[in-house]
């Protein structure tokens, strides 16, 4: 299922690369999902997406290490609120709050090497490439006066999503195979949420962006689970009078099974 | 073996949450009470989110007090008027807890606040179980008859007017107090999001002077009505019932209060408030440790629309 918009990210990425390199060197890039729509049926427990992808009229005399890639998965945005704990009368309470707004549920950074080793601070900022980069730095709160440093706040949200394993960014999670080939795997959590996901592959070498790619993964309830998130929705009245009934039920059936007594 | 919740949107182990029901649902057959407040911190301690965990409870309370509720009924144990005045009071008390939950949200300290009331009242509560138990166990063991009731002892509400005479509990007391316990416990248990039972049985016993188990079969009995109500009401208010982990957390649930309810009646009464009591103030300590201990990750992250 690619989105419509593949096309002319290609055509942008081709004039880019068409300005940054001799016309003879314009490099594409081709790349393949191993599946578009991962299915969450009742067993699901996480999963593991598998991207390959290929350098086209790459110069015939290409080395590994030739070229950078960063393929980066972007989960349905979501806002939350991190809150500092500070002691106050013997207590740890919240204190501090900061929101972040519309960032990614989920995260997945994976590259050839480190991060940093790949571009510029300036260039890696541009094309929101690493943790930090897709997360801004959240509004100053007015209400508090010794509040920590603001980024201390991003450091944590991005510290605390990373141990939950929404986020993640792995430094060796692209792997060339051949010069021109390479594949990378993304982990999909068993909390991901259901909606739809963004794979940005980049093409990278000396610093510079030579090409894009863009494509969408889905990730859906199937089955039972669906019928029970769609009833939670649309019968919210008929859906917690079946709970309760349940409830009713299974306590009347576990009363008959014992009652030989 | 994993298993995929619809609405909290993760996965757990179907055992773990089996294991949890069956425990709590023990507990909440042995003692007449629902449990909820052992289960809700549980489950948010394994990762459930707060909202969808504080939803689903009831539907697991309701099933398990049927089981306890269903044995005690038929062991003449539950006093229906008793049952019926304390709920009226319970269900102003809840609605009048809910209102007050959405006050304190909005002050932005709501968590605190039920920390504190955990912890303040886990501890009385305990307290005063645990130490009248410990009396009530020296003296049979001393072998000092146990004090009788005196028929001439009158506490200052047993002046009230709209007395009414309870046959199985055994009481003639004003309506009025009733109601009262009744609305404390509904309110309560809205505002910290458990079910008010672990407050109903010790008012019952010591204030009321409603015998152990009369007590315990009548909160059980007012704990599957409420719960019930509340399922619904979570369903309809919040939409975050989930009714998978509900189902495994009932399953267990049921099996537990069977042989809890069992081990209740073949212990001594106060053998039994001693137990309770102490599993109260337990809870209460390891709420007070979160707060005064200092938290290895000081930041939390939060979806907003749980917490707004």
């Amino acid at each position: 299922m690619r989105r419509g918009g593949k096309i002319g990210w290609l055509a942008a990425a081709v004039l880019a690369a068409g300005w940054l390199a001799p016309p003879a060197q314009a490099e594409r890039l081709v790349t393949s999902v191993s599946t578009h729509r991962v299915l969450i049926t009742s067993n699901f427990a996480g999963t593991e997406l598998v991207l390959f992808g290929a350098i086209d009229e790459a110069p015939p005399n290409t080395q590994i290490g030739a070229y950078d890639v960063v393929v980066s998965v972007r989960g349905p945005a979501r806002s939350y609120v991190t809150r500092h704990k500070e002691r106050m009368l013997g207590l740890w309470v919240n204190r501090d709050s900061r929101e972040f707004s519309q960032v990614p549920s989920y995260l997945a950074v994976m590259s050839n090497k480190p991060i940093a080793e790949i571009g510029s601070a300036e260039m890696l900022r541009r094309y929101r490439i690493g943790l930090v980069n897709n997360v801004l730095p959240p509004p100053a709160g007015s209400d508090v006066v010794d509040v920590p440093p603001e980024d201390s706040f991003r450091a944590a949200f991005l510290r605390v999503k990373t141990n939950e394993g929404a986020y993640t960014a792995d430094p060796k999670g692209v792997t060339f195979l051949t010069p021109r080939f390479f594949r990378a795997a993304v982990p999909m959590p068993g909390t991901a949420q259901t909606g739809d996901y963004q794979v940005e592959t980049l093409l990278i070498a000396k610093g510079a962006l030579l090409a894009q790619q863009q494509t969408a993964i889905e990730v859906v309830k199937t089955g039972f689970e669906a019928v029970i998130a769609q009833e939670a929705r649309n019968h919210r009245f008929f859906y917690g009078l079946g709970t309760a009934l349940i409830a009713l039920l299974t306590g009347l059936i576990a009363t008959l099974l014992f009652r030989h007594d | 073996m994993p298993i995929y919740l619809p609405i909290a949107e993760l996965p757990v182990n179907i055992f773990l949450i089996l294991g949890l029901g069956v425990a709590i649902g023990f507990i909440s057959g042995m003692f007449g009470i629902g449990g909820g407040f052992l289960m809700t911190p549980l489950l948010i301690l394994i990762g459930i989110p707060p909202a969808v965990a504080v939803a689903s409870v009831p539907s697991h309370m309701a099933a398990s007090s049927f089981a306890g509720a269903f044995s005690y009924w038929r062991k003449r144990l539950v006093d229906l008027g008793l049952g019926l005045v304390l709920l009226s009071g319970a269900i102003l008390g809840t609605a009048s807890g809910v209102w007050f939950f959405a006050l304190l949200r909005r002050a932005g300290q709501l968590d605190l606040f039920i920390a504190l009331a955990y912890i303040v009242l886990l501890t009385i509560v305990g307290g005063l179980m645990t130490a009248e138990s410990v009396r009530a166990i020296v003296r049979t063991w001393r072998g000092t008859p146990p004090i009788l009731r005196r028929p001439g002892t009158h506490a200052w509400f047993h002046g009230l007017p709209l007395k009414l005479r309870f046959r199985q509990s055994r009481i003639y007391v004003s309506a009025i107090p009733i109601t009262v316990i009744g609305f404390a416990a509904g309110f309560i248990g809205a505002v910290m999001g458990v079910g008010g039972g672990f407050l109903l049985v010790p008012a019952l016993i010591y204030l009321m002077r409603v015998p152990t188990t009369v007590s315990v079969g009548t909160s059980l009995f007012l704990t599957l009505l409420t719960m019930l109500v509340a399922t619904v009401l979570h369903a309809v208010e919040n939409r975050t019932v989930d009714a998978m982990l509900a189902l495994v957390l009932m399953v267990g649930g049921v099996f537990g209060a069977q042989f809890g309810a069992r081990a209740g009646q073949a212990i001594r009464a106060e053998q039994l408030r001693l137990l309770l009591g102490l599993i109260i103030i337990a809870v209460g300590v390891r709420v007070a440790t979160d707060l005064i201990n200092q938290p290895i990750e000081a930041f939390s992250v939060v979806p907003k629309e749980i917490w707004e």
